[in-house]
């Protein structure tokens, strides 16, 4: 290894053990805040069972799941962004954008207008069925942007996502027109992308996807390497082009899907998540990829203790902070001369 | 260019713009537009006869129910979309005239989401508002989003290729809803705003159409009046130029007609996209490439393109209403599929 790798690869770890870093103290932080504050003393005694029956209840059963489905579905999105920018090589894809969440959305909408309640059993239903709706989006998009001999499409691959989630938001305009105004509150707090299940049970339903493809992914690294050389290059370098794509996107698919289910549409993560990485570490995905879920996970925890802090006592969506955040900044990708 | 090229370049323009076709589209639109006008009073959720419409029009008696069912609500709300789907069309074959973009609508471009954001702030803090306070206030926001998606666009060296339009657009309007939604989840006008997004077309008045007319009616002579320019601007700025238009002055009346096209269809039916989109395209197809023929034409198609969906989104599933613009969107997605295929290709 030559000291310039050397120097590159000590470089690596460092941003993302302050990444690290930075996500454990947003994490305490984000334990402070809320409708109720707790001091950080009170926090540390409590997580450490010295805390009143009380304090315990808005620690344990509140705020933890809440901050750790934050983090989970934070590297979810970014991931699965960061997949969707390498095989389309194209840097503003994103699965808000190509209307994969959109998607997702589309059929967990369905599930809780048919369903009697919103809570009880369906919860390890959602993943799946936002899995399901996922997939039936990406596979329409990528069947309408692929071509034989030329493989995706970048450009033809955004603009048919913008179409097709323009078609299911109306769609989705359609449905929640139908359902009784209790169930509207839920439906529409959710799809402005809010983290709505602020238990254990979604912890659980999440995390083994996120458990499962988060290191399929990182094992594929090398091979989506490959895959950013364009396809002529990377068959000649004896890769299996069209099977990895679609693998690699199926695993983007089903980290959007999942994070969906719980999160609602929280758009511009997979978009800007990877961004900051690639600005941080460059674009080897063996490091990409990590860096890319920590930059996620800490944007959601922090957008997620704003959207409690602005408007106190009432809340805002995640999804709306990281909007307002992130719209703007994918302008600015746009605008840009070089992109 | 040289001079010869020119010279088959202005040829092919005259030949491929076609007035018999256009004579045609506003004889047999017009026709079309006045019948399924009838039709849609005439049928509902009381269906009523096409004799008794003709009486209610012109004899209208109001101690009979049937007579102030179309009065009240039918007429003007035909009416409405009328007029909505006029200035829409309008706005969009300007825009893509202007622009050169096959791509150019004004839902997709920011203007909609512009306008619903201003009419969210308006529910939230002014409740109550008068309506030509609420169509004030849409054309001011239809500008807010028009106006970022072109500094966006004035910021890109080489200008803006329709795919980055379409992206800016796609931004802009995520960043105003994602506004108006926080906005509308704060102050419980949420289904109010949605209702109003997804249906506003069954509550238009006589009133709203009073404020609405003049407006609607001004910005589309200003746009015949604009037509031979956009035409010359859908040349290309150079050829534009070399016939001594100043392109500046077209450019900034044709987005102040724009803008208060959009801006006034928004205010009464709320995000109706794919419209503007679908309409010029059309008619770019039948009557070719001179905007004196395409900006007419269009108003006419456009009227009749929401008339008819209109009276399909009360057909579909009877007695609820389906919104207008869900269904649009379903004809209109497609649509979008195949021109982005289409005239996409160099991108």
């Amino acid at each position: 290894m030559s000291p310039e790798d050397w120097r590159k690869q000590k470089r690596d770890i460092t941003v993302m053990i302050s990444l690290g870093l930075l996500i454990v103290m947003a994490f305490v932080l984000s334990m402070n805040t809320g409708f109720i504050r707790l001091s950080p003393l009170d926090t540390l005694r409590t997580l450490f069972g010295g805390g009143t029956a009380k304090e315990e209840l808005i620690l344990f059963d509140f705020r933890l799941p809440r901050i750790v489905i934050s983090v989970l579905i934070g590297a979810g999105l970014a991931v699965s962004g960061c997949i969707m920018q390498g095989i389309s090589r194209n840097a503003l894809a994103d699965p808000g954008i190509l209307g994969i969440n959109a998607g997702a959305g589309l059929v967990v909408l369905l599930f809780v207008a048919i369903y009697p309640t919103t809570e009880a059993a369906p919860v390890f239903m959602l993943p799946i069925l936002a899995w399901i709706g996922a997939g039936l989006t990406a596979a329409l998009i990528f069947s309408l942007s692929y071509k034989r001999h030329k493989g995706l499409l970048p450009t033809r691959l955004l603009l048919t996502g913008i179409a097709v989630a323009a078609g299911i938001s109306a769609a989705t305009i359609v449905l929640t027109l139908r359902i009784s105004p209790e169930k509207y509150q839920f439906v529409a707090t959710w799809m402005a992308g809010s983290i709505w299940g602020t238990n254990w049970n979604f912890v659980l339903a999440l995390l083994p996807f996120i458990a499962v493809l988060l290191p399929f992914v990182f094992c594929k690294a090398r091979m989506m390497n490959v895959l950013n050389l364009g396809e002529a290059n990377a068959i000649a370098l004896g890769a299996r082009v069209s099977r990895e794509q679609i693998v690699l996107l199926m695993a983007a698919v089903g980290l959007a899907g999942s994070c969906v289910a719980v999160s609602g549409g929280i758009g511009f993560v997979g978009l800007i998540g990877p961004h900051v990485a690639r600005r941080l570490v460059g674009p080897k995905h063996q490091v990409l990829l990590p860096t890319s879920a920590l930059t996620g996970s800490l944007m959601v925890i922090v957008a997620d203790m704003l959207g409690r802090l602005i408007l106190q006592p009432s809340e805002i969506p995640v999804g709306i902070i990281v909007a307002i955040i992130g719209a703007p900044y994918f302008l600015y990708l746009l605008a840009r001369p070089s992109s | 260019m040289n001079l010869k090229q020119q010279d088959e370049d202005v040829k092919t323009v005259s030949l491929s713009s076609r007035p018999w076709a256009a004579t045609i589209i506003l004889v047999g639109g017009v026709i079309a537009l006045l019948l399924s006008i009838g039709f849609s009073v005439s049928f509902g959720a009381a269906d009523i006869k096409f004799i008794a419409v003709w009486e209610a029009v012109f004899h209208n008696n109001p101690d009979l129910t049937q007579h102030q069912i179309i009065q009240e609500l039918r007429l003007p709300r035909v009416l409405g979309a009328a007029m909505v789907g006029t200035s829409f069309a309008v706005a969009g074959a300007i825009m893509q005239g202007m622009t050169r973009n096959p791509l150019a609508d004004s839902g997709l471009l920011g203007l909609n989401a512009g306008a619903g954001f201003a009419l969210a702030l308006c529910f939230a803090f002014f409740p109550g508002l008068p309506f030509l306070f609420l169509i004030l206030y849409s054309f001011l926001g239809a500008g807010l989003g028009a106006g970022l998606v072109y500094g966006i666009g004035s910021m890109v060296r080489g200008g803006l290729t329709p795919l980055r339009l379409v992206l800016a657009g796609a931004a802009v309007s995520a960043l105003l809803s994602a506004l108006s939604e926080g906005i509308a989840l704060y102050f419980h006008i949420g289904q109010d705003l949605a209702f109003w997004y997804a249906g506003g077309i069954a509550g238009t008045n006589w009133l709203q159409l009073k404020i609405m007319f003049p407006w609607v009616l001004a910005a589309v002579f200003g746009a015949i009046i604009l037509s031979r320019s956009i035409t010359m601007l859908s040349l290309g700025d150079e050829l534009a130029k070399g016939l001594g238009l100043r392109s500046g002055t077209v450019k900034l009346a044709g987005t102040i007609i724009v803008l208060i096209l959009a801006g006034a269809a928004v205010s009464v039916v709320g995000a109706v996209g794919f419209v503007g989109l679908i309409i010029p395209h059309l008619t770019r197809k039948l009557v070719g490439v001179d905007y004196r023929l395409i900006i007419p034409c269009s108003a006419v198609l456009g009227a009749l393109l929401v008339v008819c969906a209109d009276l399909a989104a009360r057909m579909v599933n009877p007695p609820y209403e389906t919104p207008l613009g869900a269904l649009v969107a379903l004809i209109g997605v497609p649509f979008f599929l195949y021109i982005s295929r289409k005239e996409g290709r160099g991108l």
